[in-house]
């Protein structure tokens, strides 16, 4: 058997070492890259290799004692998401692919409220990626996964034509379960709520367009992705039900995730600039390439709309956690002006926040 | 962060702020040239801010803007040829050429046909490229001797110094394979001609601080003094235009005009001495069309005679391509300060970021899309 942290990669590099369409093929290199690579990789009771599927026991047994959400045994609601990971580069300062696969699944499913349990990863693999590669990616899929503790429990492996995909894409599929209680929902956010994120913004997106477009900048900028949920649980534990909304800023970044927000809620949110933290590197950066950080992609961040008494001690908790030490109240949902986010400036001006029509294009000057 | 922060303090812009309100009696209009001061003042809500005495209009100072829309289509020519790789700065890959886009709806679907802009031309499976830097697209012609590397230099004088160098050393690298689309334009003439025409409305300008960053100010005194306007050389962050409204309000008041330079932790009266030398050798002063605006004698730059065999106008043979402007567009009365984008019927409705009649809603520096994205709709609905 071998190891999951084996520092080599299991497969024979002299013989396999790139994908073949074989990999995918049903025959014995399809079990060999599933036995060899993705068992050990994902190694967990729940695992069974030579089945089409898992079968989950409720009993959460893999769920450690001091889990922060104690009454998880009453939960009645099942959180379930689905990401597709397409990001080129591959790997990039701060994760990679595999880790962006886990992350983004367990923080989709963190944001639902919901203690993330179990995974499903779909591979869709080109002809000629190198197995070294593909070697590297689950393994730090798999070093993703035990530190976010959950269990990636099925899968799925298909191999193209070269040329018919962009070296691999991932899918993962994950079931949580949300604790009795907890009511998250966009539509929860009401006048008078504070909103907060859990730290400095846009570093991914800044980080993988550094590395796609071969920018140099005079320090590297990393990636902020981070498996959130035991930020949301802190979140939830400080604020209760008061907590009404949490969300990652992903594609799109805080303008649009606000945006949606307030058009689901029909409510106005008003940000104050100044107070919105962004990295100075970051913050250079989009000067530089004429974008907004607002509209810069995040991986690691959260946003949460709390009930206004609950602001200062989901603030506190937010800060207690690793993932929010830089943590700030970044505005407020106003009456009014339902379906609109605006900020003041720095200054003091005021602007509309709008959502974002296409990409956004570094410009000419 | 440096150089940033301490001119997006809110303490000193309330000073400014003050000091504006005490100082404007009169009703006056001032003129920002470029389409980045345009973004700073709607972004950071200064034309909120200022008393209502004061009217800012913005200017033609956005390439994608004033690029005329008969270039758009040549460029949509030219990336169409299987052996072009066609590069460009991220903001042109956007604006749509004349063919606009038409739909056949069956039942089910729409089917679109041809492409409207360069990131169609892509999707269609062309080669566009995004290049942060002209420089990169002479590293392709490089690297891909047997492909023939477009690159669109677009700009105003910012711009050309680092156009002028890539022409310079595909040169001296012998690059048979690199060639420029090329729509530089100048910011001088079209001030002469703003301040020259029969409407002009416009008495104080905030002049471009980064053209003059390059080309330096002693071309505007003779347009000061001819015209009598006050002229301030002014930067991009908010405090900088506070403090460059300020400037030209007290001119204004006082009666005074003349060039003043608020930019001076970048800007020199003479300028960058060795890119205007660089400028000089590859390019040579011409009458540029601007859109919307129409032709300006002087007013832009071409390739020398010396340098023609990089004009990708002249390799591709799309010299005769023309345009027809949609009538809706107001684009040309914006870019000249006669009107403002909310004032325009299709502002908004028929023109909006996604779908764009002119370049001002398509840049991230025109004028349309900055009141569009930043909420300024005056009367109109937005999404309608």
């Amino acid at each position: 058997m071998h190891s999951a942290f084996s520092l080599q990669c299991p497969i024979p590099i002299s013989d396999y070492p790139t994908i073949t369409l074989a990999h995918g093929g049903g025959g014995k290199l399809s079990q060999m890259l599933v036995e060899r690579m993705f068992a050990p990789a994902f190694a967990c009771p729940e695992l069974e290799i030579l089945h089409d599927g898992a079968a989950l026991d409720f009993g959460l047994t893999h769920i450690d004692e001091q889990s922060a959400i104690c009454n998880l045994q009453s939960a009645t609601r099942l959180a379930f998401s689905t990401d597709s990971y397409v990001i080129s580069p591959r790997f990039f300062p701060g994760g990679d692919i595999g880790s962006l696969a886990i992350h983004g699944t367990v923080n989709d499913l963190a944001m639902c409220g919901g203690r993330p349990l179990y995974l499903s990863a779909g591979f869709i693999l080109e002809e000629g990626l190198p197995m070294d590669e593909l070697w590297r990616i689950v393994q730090s899929m798999s070093a993703a996964a035990k530190a976010a503790d959950v269990r990636v429990v099925t899968g799925d492996t298909k191999v193209v034509e070269r040329g018919k995909g962009d070296g691999i894409f991932i899918n993962t599929t994950g079931v949580g379960l949300i604790p009795a209680g907890v009511q998250i929902a966009p539509t929860r956010a009401r006048p008078g709520d504070i909103v907060l994120v859990n730290g400095p913004i846009g570093a991914h997106g800044i980080a993988v367009m550094s590395v796609r477009e071969g920018l140099e900048f005079e320090t590297a900028i990393e990636s902020d992705s981070a498996p959130l949920h035991t930020l949301a649980a802190d979140i939830l534990a400080a604020g209760g039900e008061a907590v009404h909304v949490l969300r990652d800023p992903t594609r799109g970044g805080v303008a649009s995730a606000l945006n949606e927000i307030a058009a689901r809620a029909r409510v106005g949110i008003l940000l104050d600039e100044a107070h919105i933290p962004v990295q100075e590197e970051v913050q250079a950066a989009c000067a530089i390439l004429g974008f907004d950080p607002l509209y810069v992609a995040n991986e690691g961040k959260c946003l949460a709309i709390v009930g206004r008494s609950a602001a200062v001690p989901v603030l506190a908790a937010m800060r207690a956690h690793p993932l929010g030490q830089q943590a700030a109240i970044i505005g407020e949902v106003a009456d009014g002006q339902p379906g609109k986010v605006f900020l003041r400036s720095r200054i003091g001006g005021l602007r509309m926040v709008d959502m974002l029509s296409g990409e956004q294009l570094p410009r000419i000057c | 962060m440096r150089f940033v922060d301490e001119y997006r303090n809110e303490a000193d812009a309330r000073k400014f702020l003050t000091a504006i309100e005490r100082l404007a009696v009169r009703e006056w209009t001032i003129m920002e040239i470029c389409g980045g001061q345009t973004h700073t003042l709607i972004k950071s809500g200064i034309d909120r801010l200022l008393p209502q005495q004061l009217t800012l209009v913005h200017g033609p100072g956005c390439p994608v803007c004033v690029t005329p829309l008969e270039l758009i289509d040549r460029a949509l020519a030219i990336a169409r040829r299987p052996e072009v790789i066609f590069t460009s700065f991220g903001d042109m890959l956007r604006v749509p050429g004349s063919a606009r886009q038409t739909f056949e709806v069956s039942k089910t679907s729409k089917v679109s046909h041809g492409a409207r802009d360069l990131l169609g031309v892509k999707a269609q499976g062309d080669d566009v490229r995004m290049v942060y830097s002209p420089l990169d697209a002479v590293k392709l012609a490089q690297k891909h001797p047997d492909r023939q590397v477009v690159f669109f230099a677009v700009g105003f004088e910012t711009t050309a110094p680092g156009n002028a160098m890539a022409v310079w050393q595909a040169k001296q690298l012998g690059l048979a394979n690199f060639s420029i689309l090329c729509s530089h334009v100048l910011v001088p003439p079209a001030m002469e001609a703003i301040l020259g025409s029969a409407d002009n409305q416009v008495q104080g300008f905030l002049a471009a601080g980064h053209v003059c960053t390059v080309m330096g100010y002693w071309e505007y005194e003779p347009i000061a003094e001819r015209h009598r306007v006050p002229i301030v050389v002014t930067g991009f962050e908010p405090l900088d235009l506070l403090h460059g409204i300020y400037l030209a309000l007290a001119a204004l008041e006082e009666g005074r005009w003349g060039v003043e330079n608020q930019y001076s932790r970048s800007v020199t009266r003479e300028g960058n001495r060795a890119a205007q030398k660089l400028i000089g050798e590859v390019f040579e002063v011409c009458d540029r069309q601007w859109r919307g605006i129409g032709l300006i004698p002087a007013s832009g730059y071409r390739l020398r005679p010396a340098y023609a065999g990089f004009d990708a106008e002249l390799r591709f043979g799309v010299t005769d391509m023309t345009a027809q402007e949609s009538s809706l567009c107001i684009a040309g009365q914006i870019l000249q300060g006669l009107k403002k984008p909310h004032q325009c019927s299709a502002f908004g409705v028929l023109c909006r970021p996604e779908q764009p009649l002119g370049a001002p809603m398509v840049s991230s520096e025109g004028a349309c899309a900055a009141y569009y994205s930043y909420g300024r709709m005056g009367n109109v609905k937005r999404g309608a």
